[in-house]
């Protein structure tokens, strides 16, 4: 291992990140203490249900909640060396779209309705290039939507959003995104609305461009089955915390947080009849203005009392020296409870 | 695109005709309403009986309505000629009749009248255009501000302050307060462009004023929906500049609506601004059929409805059109 490895930084390092965003009902505490790693190359796998923070945590490392007024966000985050919480709003500006891009969730509202799409990538590369004349420009971004397997793109480059389908406005998007070969892709839940051979193959497509580019990537999802098929490291995310993280086949063979074992309790299997197949956590999620004390996922977790009701005081990411987890549970009482009541109901 | 184009059109003159037909509907309803006979308020009440009836037969006005609605009809597009014995008078087309009051042709007594309507209404049109969006969107990006406040308020006045209070304020204060502006008439463009730009400035501002405030009004709320798109935020995103993401993604999707809404106020202005030809004594459309209104004169009544509403058919059919070419959603449906 040579001295520059172990030295570097991971490609992006986020430290105690926080977002909270002031409203008229209150403050919303939407991401705490948040810390998390990507390395060049390595896939990161965001999970948790809605409203637990993973669309603010990747609007926060691209800095796309400066504009909002109402945003503050605190801690640390590291882009390739560069601090980008203190940075200037034209230092964070020239990096987005640049060295780190995104993939929205929903191609169709996340392109505009007025432009053609080709235009659109036009634009993408020429603001980061800015000495490169149009016609250039336009032989780019064909070439990006042919590598990204969208068929007659000098033709296709003349469609707006509204004519092409759902799989083929993500592969745009992603063509947009990847225009200036970014160091860093956060797909944000890049499949939700494509069917299942679609996502299959803008799954596919994303891991293709990775292996060739060498990004880091941060894979957003509800589904963990794509964390389990793509992801070298998972996060679990729950009201805005991160409540267990590590690599991801560790996480799933021996996932360690109540909650990720109510995740992995209503993923949908084959091998279960329909009418089971779902089975999400029970209760709803908790307030962001009034966090839950203690353990945000007391209120909800079966095994809240089982040790003598620590799960009100406040708990760390704690155990485990890869694999974390945020949980006042002894581990060997962890691993009890799931080898005797978790795993045969999975 | 031509699809849509054909089927507009059509519509269009289906509207027409539809209004043509409404309109001369009550024209010939409302002196029956009132106990009034047309053929009198032609030539008065002390006529003998003999020359009314004379009338009656060379306006038509003994026919059925919809003899007399075919021959308003085919007048408009063709020409008519009154016709009595040998007495004929020919009303070269578009034949709208003639004046109660004044028996002149109605035809040219309005086209006289436009060029004031449209100078008061163009040039009102461009400045409310300018401020309302300009101070739309400052508002806008500095929304709770007190800059924002501060226009909103503006903007509330001018929409809640009458044309009439605002018009003899503005007069007050610029012509006979401090003497900025001369007191006088309309000056035809042709005559002399400089007195006809100095003694519009009033009118156009009071009138603009009225609709900036809604403009104003308008583009801020489209924009603070807008900046909250999706596509704004990709724009972001792809580390554009501040100023590409407002002036060139959000503006773009925020003044679309306003097209529709400017066609149709520029539509209704052209058939005469009455309260504003009004206070500033500017004879135009407007001016004309407040006249006509209180002299009871229905045939310019009549015409004027029909250009008024010819305007707002043919600004609806500009819109469509303008709006099939910015939005390619609505161009290639
Ligand atoms: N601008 C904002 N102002 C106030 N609250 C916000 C704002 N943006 C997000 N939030 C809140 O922050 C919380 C986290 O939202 P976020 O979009 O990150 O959830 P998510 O994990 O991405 O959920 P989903 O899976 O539905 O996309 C939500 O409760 C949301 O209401
Ligand atoms: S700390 Fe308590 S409430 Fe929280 S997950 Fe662990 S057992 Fe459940
Ligand atoms: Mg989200």
């Amino acid at each position: 291992m040579s001295i520059g490895a172990t030295n570097a930084r991971p490609y992006l390092e986020v430290k105690d990140l926080n977002v909270r965003f002031e409203t008229d009902d209150g403050i919303v505490q939407a991401v705490t203490d948040s810390t998390f790693s990507v390395e060049a190359g390595q896939t990161l796998g965001i999970v948790g249900e809605s409203g637990s923070g993973k669309s603010v945590t990747s609007l926060a490392v691209l800095g796309l909640h400066r504009t909002r007024s109402n945003a503050k966000v605190s801690g640390e985050i590291w882009l390739d060396d560069q601090e980008l919480v203190t940075a200037t709003d034209e230092q964070v500006r020239l990096l987005r779209g640049g060295k780190m891009a995104m993939i929205f969730q929903d191609p169709l509202s996340a392109m505009h309705p007025y432009f053609t799409v080709g235009s659109q990538i036009v634009e993408a590369y020429r603001v980061h290039h800015p000495g490169v004349n149009k016609k250039v420009a336009r032989e780019r971004a064909i070439d990006m939507l042919a590598r990204v397997g969208i068929p007659q793109p000098e033709r296709r480059f003349n469609d707006y959003a509204h004519q092409f389908s759902g799989g083929m406005r993500q592969r745009a998007m992603i063509a947009m995104a990847l225009v200036n070969d970014p160091k860093l892709l956060i797909a944000d839940e890049p499949t939700t609305a494509l069917d299942v051979t679609v996502q299959a193959q803008i799954l596919d497509l994303i891991r293709d461009l990775q292996d060739e580019f060498g990004s880091a990537v941060i894979m957003i999802t509800h589904d963990l089955g794509v964390v389990a098929e793509l992801a070298d490291d998972v996060l679990v995310m729950y009201g805005g915390k991160v409540i267990e993280k590590g690599p991801a086949l560790e996480v799933f063979q021996n996932p360690q947080h109540p909650y990720t074992w109510g995740l992995l309790g209503s993923m949908p299997r084959l091998d279960r009849e329909v009418r089971d197949r779902l089975n999400p956590v029970k209760g709803s999620p908790p307030s962001l203005i009034n966090l839950p004390s203690g353990c945000a996922f007391h209120p909800r977790c079966p095994y809240a009392g089982r040790n003598g009701n620590r799960s009100f005081n406040e708990v760390p990411l704690l155990h485990g020296d890869v694999h974390k987890v945020a949980c006042h549970l002894p581990p060997e009482a962890r691993t009890e409870i799931f080898q005797q009541e978790v795993l045969p109901n999975l | 695109m031509l699809a849509y184009l054909i089927r507009r059109l059509f519509n269009a003159v289906l509207t027409l005709l539809v209004v043509t037909a409404v309109t001369f509907g009550i024209f010939f309803l409302v002196p029956k309403a009132t106990g009034t006979d047309p053929a009198l308020l032609y030539i008065g009440k002390t006529s003998d009986a003999a020359s009314v009836e004379g009338i009656r037969v060379k306006m038509g006005l003994n026919d059925p309505i919809v003899v007399q609605y075919g021959k308003f009809l085919k007048g408009l597009v063709a020409g008519r000629d009154y016709a009595n014995g040998p007495d004929v008078q020919h009303c070269p087309a578009p034949c709208l009749g003639y004046s109660f009051k004044t028996d002149q042709e109605v035809t040219p007594l309005l086209l006289g009248d436009l060029p004031v309507t449209l100078s008061l209404a163009l040039g009102a049109a461009v400045l409310w255009l300018i401020m309302g969006i300009s101070t739309g969107v400052i508002s806008a990006l500095r929304r709770g501000t007190v800059l924002d406040r501060v226009v909103m308020g503006g903007a509330l006045a001018g929409v809640s302050l009458p044309i009439y209070f605002t018009g003899l304020l503005a007069s007050a204060i610029f012509v006979y307060w401090l003497g900025w502006l001369p007191q006088g008439e309309y000056v035809p463009f042709t005559e002399s462009p400089g007195d006809w730009f100095v003694q519009l400035i009033l009118p156009w501002i009071t009138l603009a004023f009225l609709f900036a405030a809604t403009y104003a009004r308008l583009t801020r709320a489209n924009m603070l929906e807008i900046l909250g798109e999706d596509y704004v935020r990709t724009a972001r995103a792809k580390g554009l500049r501040e100023r590409a993401v407002i002036g060139k993604h959000a503006l773009r999707s925020s003044l679309t609506p306003i097209v529709t809404v400017f066609g149709l106020d520029l539509g209704a202005l052209l058939g005469g601004a009455i309260l504003t030809e009004k206070v500033f004594n500017l004879r135009g459309l407007g001016y004309q059929a407040l006249t006509a209104i209180q002299g009871n004169d229905l045939p310019i009544i009549l015409g004027v409805t029909l250009i008024a509403a010819s305007f707002i058919v043919i600004a609806n059919l500009i819109v469509d059109l303008v709006y099939g070419l910015i939005d390619p959603r609505v161009r290639l449906a």
